[in-house]
């Protein structure tokens, strides 16, 4: 049977790792990650986790152990944030091009410069072409069954990708929740240790070359066998749910979450992570006063799931994209550009870029509210024009320079 | 192929990079001045030179045609010689 717990979102994430049983853990400490790989440790050490962990002198080194380790046919498991991530470039790269089944939490943090340790995207967004699947989770709940969930879908032949599991730094990663944990019984079920390689492994009895120098045509042919994987791990991920559905009752859509959307819809808002808590309150305050206004909650970004956000936005007049990060060069956020991309064969559609809560700020409901009522007068608009400056949300009457 | 490779792995019967395509030229080994030191077998940078019981040989397709083993050869046994066409 399953119980209920109070915890953190990194409780949530080290408890969720521990239950898939993971052969090897390497990790780095940073904040807002530190506590996910200390309760890790614990629990290997009071004996409740029979499990190689390896304490590592960075990011760099823990991403190298777990490919050794992955390619040794383990189940491994690592957490990160930020500064930690940009150090892990090189073998996270590695990871996905050897299509290595590694899972790794992110708690996200703001980047440098300025010295910062909250929340936004930009971390694991400017990573979001290295090749990773990336899954941004709203509540403690939804990180506890979603990395579940990834080793599912990582693991799976179809796929064999490393997948991160993106929340928000301190938003969830230090504030308690409920969050009902299965035992490891109905998740042994769900997710069985048969994980076997017979692509790529490290195994004295089958003698095989990892990773030589090759020629671009080879390359070429591997590059375009990892995007095929990606676009079937959109399936993939849409079965997990389903199983995951089905075995424990609680239902995370795949890809993309579309809040209150039906015919009469006129605009929607797209969201990301913990945010998606307040944009919910803006547009239920908002659909009593009998604004036509949805919303969208984008839960995988790599691969993303361009056709099922297309399908979603097909009556739809305008849309309004709320970055939790910038994509510099373009003056938007990321995923901005993202929906732009998989919606420009659709040019009825006005769409609206809203950058907020760098840095940890919060994004009110209040916020929402504006970008909501912003996008309601797009929808409503005869010949208005594509293109919109972004507006940034920012908290008023702050005096930044005295 | 006869397996369907989805990572970069090196292992029987498929061929990752072919360095005898780069070649422009081809190194050709006078037996008669060869004393059998085994300094261009040494130094082949991609191994493309087998020792046999009779002496060594240049196995051509994967030679590179770096000329290292020309260079290396005490008794200058080794000649470079251009490639048609490249
Ligand atoms: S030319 Fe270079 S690659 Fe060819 S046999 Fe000599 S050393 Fe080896
Ligand atoms: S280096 Fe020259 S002499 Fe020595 S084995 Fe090679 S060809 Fe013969």
């Amino acid at each position: 049977m399953s119980h209920v717990e109070v915890m953190t979102g990194n409780q949530a994430a080290s408890t969720a790792a521990c239950l898939a049983r993971p052969d090897v853990i390497a990790a780095y400490p940073i904040t807002p990650q530190s506590s996910v790989v200390e309760d890790i440790s614990k629990a290997i050490a009071e004996g409740k986790l029979d499990a190689l962990i390896s304490e590592v002198e960075s990011e760099h080194s823990a991403m190298s152990v777990l490919e050794g380790a992955a390619l040794g046919e383990a189940r491994t498991f690592s957490a990160t944030s930020s500064q930690g991530l940009a150090f892990m470039y090189e073998p996270y790269f590695r990871a996905s091009t050897l299509r290595l089944p590694i899972v790794m939490a992110i708690a996200n943090r703001e980047m440098i410069s300025p010295q910062t340790l909250w929340a936004s995207a930009q971390d694991s967004l400017s990573v979001r072409d290295a090749g990773w699947i990336q899954y941004y989770v709203e509540n403690n709940q939804e990180i506890l069954d979603t990395i579940l969930q990834a080793f599912c879908v990582a693991e799976d032949k179809r796929v064999l990708l490393p997948i991160n599991i993106c929340y928000d730094g301190f938003y969830l990663s230090h504030m308690s929740e409920r969050v009902d944990v299965p035992d490891q019984a109905q998740v042994d079920a769900f997710l069985p240790q048969c994980y076997k390689p017979d692509h790529i492994y490290l195994d004295p009895d089958r003698p095989m070359a990892v990773d030589p120098l090759t020629n671009g045509d080879l390359l070429m042919e591997y590059r375009q066998k990892h995007l095929e994987a990606q676009q079937r791990a959109l399936t993939v991920i849409e079965e997990a749910s389903e199983v995951f559905f089905n075995l424990f009752g609680r239902h995370w859509d795949g890809c993309v979450e579309a809040y209150k959307i039906d015919h009469n819809t006129k605009g929607a808002i797209i969201t990301l992570g913990s945010m998606t808590g307040a944009a919910r309150e803006a547009i239920d305050r908002l659909q009593s006063e009998g604004l036509p206004i949805g919303l969208i909650k984008i839960r995988v970004v790599r691969p993303f799931p361009k056709t099922e956000l297309r399908e979603l936005l097909s009556g739809i007049k305008a849309v309004g994209v709320v970055d939790r990060n910038v994509c510099f060069g373009w003056n938007t956020g990321i995923i901005y550009q993202e929906v732009l991309a998989a919606i420009s064969g659709s040019p009825s559609i006005v769409h609206q870029p809203f950058i907020a809560g760098l840095g940890g700020e919060d994004i009110t409901i209040e916020m929402f509210e504006t970008a909501a009522r912003q996008v309601v007068t797009l929808a409503q608009k005869k010949n208005g024009s594509r293109d919109q400056e972004t507006i940034w949300l920012r908290s008023v009457s702050e005096e930044v320079h005295k | 192929m006869p397996h369907d490779y989805v990572a970069p792995v090196g292992v029987e019967g498929i061929y990752i990079i072919n360095t005898g395509k780069w070649r422009i030229q081809h190194p050709v080994l006078a037996e008669e001045k060869c004393v059998k030191c085994g300094k261009c077998f040494m130094f082949c940078p991609v191994g493309a030179i087998k020792r046999r019981d009779d002496g060594y040989h240049i196995d051509l397709e994967y030679c590179k045609g770096c000329g290292v083993c020309s260079h290396e050869c005490p008794t200058k046994a080794i000649q470079m010689i251009g490639e048609e066409g490249k």
